[in-house]
């Protein structure tokens, strides 16, 4: 049909697109050219970095390496028996390559993390390597079978097979506090050791409580900052942005003052009568403490833009409300509320984003019952060193926000934000 | 039935903001039933603080306002039952055209069949039937303006406030919501308030126009009496156009009088005059002075015209007489055969019963 369609041309003759096209380009070009710092910026340090961590938590390519023929040879292994004299000799040829490297320790921490008990039969399958005792004209499999009895027994061999793939899923298994066991299955971990699901559950918490309170907070500031004179307005608006200009840790800092237990807020308690001097409540190193200082942290994210779409509804709208007959609850309910969703969302989201990876604020005042996971996620990039595990759990974060993001966009609609 | 010729009433009302400057001062206003009453001024003038006041969105700071003999001031803006239709339409943005003249009556508990009736007849009264499901920014100005109206009269107030309700439309969309608005107020007999700082629009679709200055009530009249018969120069220079001469009396009867100008003297209707020495402010519609009259009139003067500007339908000339050089002519195009040309030395003439001498500005 298109090619039946007549070419319109300009007056020099040139097909039209072709034309546009041209005279586009230059500004097509000019266009890019001034994003492409940007768009550099971000993939260097967002897209490039994310898919670094992705590829780190999933690694195990490591044993792989160190295994390649005892691998290659399980691939006939059905794995209920013993295997075959074949793999006991692949196997033994791969671990003198790892003496000869001296990487066969890392081989031994690695298959102890598979299972227990592998530490004490590397090590003496290593001593009898070294002294040359094992007879390569002979039965390998049977001499390997004499130095520990724990080499005859078939689920060490199983433990083997199962971290042949170079990609695995055990630390996210971890991070929900799982793992899989002998027989590949997903299996949860003992109750005593449940840390991770805990702290899941109570980020979530945080974060919603903490949205809810800075919306509830935050409400009737962005209406009073939306509708005062601007003499007022502004000084308000100035006391809504000084704790922003503040350093984070000043504040934090400033809330442990306040709220430790000989500190300001108690005193004040005492005084008034309200509690006993010597019952003073902890008010910090617990969740409360995590509650109030990062409600009014977030606070701005959540105050900013429900001003901004505030500061756009017409006051003549609420005038129209009551003037048609709606109670000023009516008018607030029907008329002026809805039309404050978009900043609502914006609000929230922010307010949950921001608060669901938060770190510096827990980690002052949030105690023992108070720590997130964004504090599991640091101990483990500082201290314990793991980092395919810090990186599991991050991404972990990264999916959570990005389905809240989703549900956010099927119920309320993208387009609705309004952020400024 | 007689209609109740104090069906809204401001019985010494003042207003002040500050403590400091009365917006509106004294003001005394009786509205009758089904009356379609403007209120007209210059920006700044109190017109739209009294409408507020009505509304219930301000509160007399002085003296009482009544609706049907009952005192309002205490009675909140939701429980008076009066219709208002905003500068900017105030849609509701977020509800469809149903929605939005159904919000009155949802909140007034009426039964859904009886909106639907209602809706319907409203949105056919301002000819946008079919247009239930829009959304008001899928609307032109001039279908929301209609909505806001439609939405004002749905639940049948005793009293429908318009407050510059054309002031965002062009000029044409302008005049024919004029005529619309001033039709379906002759229709269903409803009492209008009206304010805007356009005379035309007074003009063509009040019952009665007080023109507002300054707080004050200047002149409260029918239009043709406001514009032919204004009582104080303030109103004359406001309403339409106008050519003035500042003078002293010097000699005064009962319905003429001379007054001495700068270079010059013309006889003038007292209007606002007693006695000789009075300082006075003459005041000539441009339409009202003519170029070689065939009548006789008892004012005939020699202009040279400083400048002709085609309009249309006439054309305007402007002349030096008498000391003024901004006095203005209106020529219909239907007298061709006169010699207008920059220049030009021409004679005008005028009656003194249509130079009011007013009060000085």
């Amino acid at each position: 049909m298109s090619s039946e369609t007549k070419q319109i041309l300009t007056t020099d003759g040139i097909p039209l697109e072709i034309s546009l096209k041209k005279a586009e380009r230059k500004n097509k070009i000019k266009a890019f050219l001034l994003v492409a710092p940007l768009l550099l910026f971000l993939i260097i340090t967002y897209i490039f970095p994310i898919g670094e961590m992705f590829t780190r938590s999933i690694d195990d390519k490591m044993i792989t390496n160190m295994l390649p023929k005892t691998f290659k040879s399980m691939e006939t292994w059905d794995g209920k028996e013993l295997p075959s004299e074949e793999v006991f000799a692949s196997f033994l040829s791969d671990f003198k390559i790892l003496v000869d490297k001296k990487e066969h320790g890392k081989l031994a921490q690695r298959l102890n993390k598979e299972k227990n008990g592998f530490n004490t039969i590397t090590k003496k399958l290593f001593r009898q390597v070294k002294r040359n005792k094992i007879d390569e004209t002979q039965s390998i499999k049977e001499q390997i079978m004499k130095v520990h009895k724990r080499w005859r027994n078939v689920e060490y061999w199983q433990a083997i097979k199962r971290t042949a793939p170079p990609y695995t899923s055990a630390k996210y298994l971890k991070a929900m506090d799982m793992y899989l066991n002998e027989d590949n299955k997903i299996t949860q971990v003992s109750e005593d050791r449940r840390i991770h699901r805990i702290l899941w559950l109570r980020t979530v918490e945080v974060a919603f409580f903490v949205t809810v309170f800075c919306f509830l907070m935050g409400y009737p500031i962005a209406h009073l900052l939306a509708t005062l004179p601007m003499k007022y307005s502004n000084l308000l608006m100035i006391c809504v942005l000084l704790p922003f200009w503040t350093s984070l840790l000043v504040r934090t800092a400033s809330w442990m003052i306040l709220l430790q237990q000989q500190g300001v807020v108690n005193d004040f308690f005492v005084m008034i009568g309200l509690v006993a001097d010597d019952n003073r409540p902890e008010m910090m190193y617990n969740k409360v403490g995590t509650y109030v200082a990062m409600t009014q942290i977030l606070l701005p994210f959540m105050v900013l833009p429900l001003y901004s779409v505030m500061k756009t509804i017409s006051p003549s709208l609420m005038r129209a409300g009551k003037s048609l007959g709606g109670t000023p609850f009516v008018a607030f309910w029907k008329v002026y509320f809805p039309l404050t969703i978009p900043g609502i969302g914006a609000g929230c989201l922010l307010v949950f984003i921001l608060a669901i990876g938060y770190y510096i604020t827990p980690a002052l005042v949030g105690g023992a019952s108070g720590t997130l996971i964004s504090n599991q996620i640091a101990y483990h990039m500082k201290t314990t060193l793991d980092w395919s595990f810090a990186s599991a759990m991050g991404l972990m974060l990264l999916g959570g926000v990005l389905v809240i993001y989703w549900l956010y966009n099927k119920l309320v609609g993208v387009d609705n934000i309004k952020l400024g | 039935m007689s209609k109740n010729t104090e069906f809204v009433k401001f019985d010494k009302v003042d207003k002040s903001y500050d403590g400091k400057v009365l917006v509106v001062k004294d003001l005394n206003l009786n509205i009758s039933e089904g009356e379609f009453i403007t209120m007209l001024g210059p920006s700044g003038s109190g017109k739209t603080t009294c409408l507020m006041m009505l509304a219930g969105f301000e509160t007399p700071t002085n003296g009482e306002i009544y609706l049907d003999s009952n005192p309002i001031s205490n009675i909140p803006p939701h429980k008076r039952g009066i219709g208002m239709v905003f500068q900017n339409y105030a849609l509701f943005p977020h509800m469809t055209v149903y929605e939005n003249l159904a919000f009155p009556l949802r909140v007034r508990k009426v039964q859904k069949d009886e909106i639907d009736k209602k809706v319907d007849k409203a949105l056919s009264m301002v000819s946008l039937s079919g247009f239930e499901s829009r959304m008001p920014a899928q609307l032109s100005g001039g279908q929301q303006q209609r909505v806001a109206v439609a939405r004002a009269l749905v639940f049948d107030p005793a009293v429908v406030l318009m407050d510059e309700p054309l002031g965002a439309l062009d000029k044409n969309l302008r005049e024919s919501m004029q005529y619309e608005i001033k039709h379906i107020h002759e229709n269903i007999g409803v009492t209008v308030v009206y304010v805007t700082h356009d005379q035309g629009e007074a003009l063509t679709m009040s019952n009665r126009i007080a023109v507002f200055n300054d707080g004050k009530v200047q002149q409260l009249s029918s239009p043709d009496k406001l514009y032919e018969e204004p009582v104080n120069s303030f109103v004359a220079e406001f309403i339409g156009e106008n050519n003035t001469f500042g003078g002293e009396v010097t000699d005064i009867s009962k319905d003429v009088c001379k007054v001495k100008l700068q270079n010059g003297e013309i006889l003038a209707n007292p209007v606002s005059v007693n006695s000789k020495g009075d300082k006075t402010t003459v005041s000539i519609r441009p339409e009202r002075a003519l170029i070689n009259p065939k009548d006789k009139m008892d004012n005939n003067q020699t202009g040279k015209i400083e400048e002709v500007i085609y309009h249309g339908d006439h054309t305007r000339v402007r002349l030096d007489l008498l000391g003024n050089k901004e006095f203005i002519l209106k020529v219909p195009n239907s007298s061709n055969e006169l010699d207008i040309k920059l220049g030009n030395e021409i004679k005008v003439g005028w009656n003194s019963q249509d130079a009011r001498a007013l009060d000085p500005k």
